[in-house]
């Protein structure tokens, strides 16, 4: 039975993460050679987890370690 | 012995076992790989730099006093990370005691379906984007607005990588939990960031020759 625009957007997590069986892939991939709609939805949700993996979006202040260490050393070490 | 030599020769559970013997100066070099993780799980819960960073430190010290209480049962890391978001928490019900109970108590049905808007391709994106501050900013203020159970799924999976089991053992929830609620983070993050990138709107400010960039 083809799937669902549902069905994938369920899917849609273990299709990009890549822990789908091969027969759920080809099933999904089926769908998507027709569906622009399923097909934007995983490009937008890859992009998110492309963005969202970069190191860049949450890094750490300037001087936090520094910072940290001072604090460290004052409560720990005096 | 510099800081340094420590470290490469020192495992995980030495460098512990020599702190709880008093050499408490060998503590930064046990926390120093996991700043970032720390740092980032109270960001998830707080949205402020300068809270987030007396929250991790906070959280460290509190790691410290805890530490002969660390069996290694889980992995340092998640242990680190569940003492921050405890951490955060407290301070989020002692500063902001109604917001936090209005987030904690968000129902949008965990069990219903979430629909994705299908609104506007999003096929690639610059991969200097996150180079420009309003992009960073973008991103972040998306993940503000996720609901806290989405918003602490898709950070620990997500922003810090860790894997499904890790995620479940530190909120204490199963790992189909965790599944479920990162496919709702991630298409509701797409919904909330797909306008913004759709036709380079957000670069608008700066136009580049059409043709030369992929996503115009």
């Amino acid at each position: 039975m083809a799937m669902t625009c549902k069905d994938v957007w369920r899917e849609v997590s273990n299709y990009i993460d890549n822990t789908i069986s091969p027969e759920m892939r080809h099933e999904l991939e089926l769908h998507l050679s027709y569906c622009r709609h399923c097909t934007a939805i995983i490009d937008g949700v890859r992009n998110v987890v492309v963005l969202v993996a970069d190191g860049r979006l949450f890094s750490l202040p300037v001087g936090f370690s520094a910072r940290l260490r001072a604090r460290l050393n004052k409560e720990l070490l005096s | 012995m510099g800081a340094v030599a420590v470290k490469t020769t020192l495992s995980e559970s030495e460098l512990i076992h020599r702190i709880l013997a008093g050499e408490r100066e060998l503590y930064y070099d046990l926390i120093a790989p996991y700043e970032r993780m720390v740092y980032v799980s109270a960001m998830s819960l707080l949205h402020n730099e300068a809270e987030a960073e007396d929250c991790a430190q906070d959280a460290f010290l509190k790691a410290f006093c805890h530490l002969p209480e660390f069996k290694g049962e889980s992995k340092f890391g998640s242990w680190l990370v569940r003492i921050a978001l405890n951490e955060a928490k407290m301070k989020l019900r002692k500063t902001r005691a109604d917001l936090y109970d209005s987030l904690d108590n968000a129902v949008d049905g965990e069990d219903d379906e979430y629909i994705p808007q299908t609104l506007g391709d999003w096929r690639e994106i610059p991969s200097e984007a996150l180079e420009r501050k309003e992009v960073k900013e973008l991103l972040q203020k998306a993940v503000a607005k996720l609901s806290e159970r989405y918003r602490l799924v898709f950070v620990l999976r997500e922003v810090q990588n860790l894997g499904v089991a890790t995620t479940a053992q530190i909120l204490g929830v199963s790992e189909a939990v965790v599944k479920t609620r990162l496919v709702r983070a991630r298409l509701q993050m797409k919904d909330m960031l797909a306008p913004a990138f759709k036709n380079g709107r957000l670069f608008s400010r700066h136009p580049f020759k059409k043709g030369k960039n992929p996503w115009l």
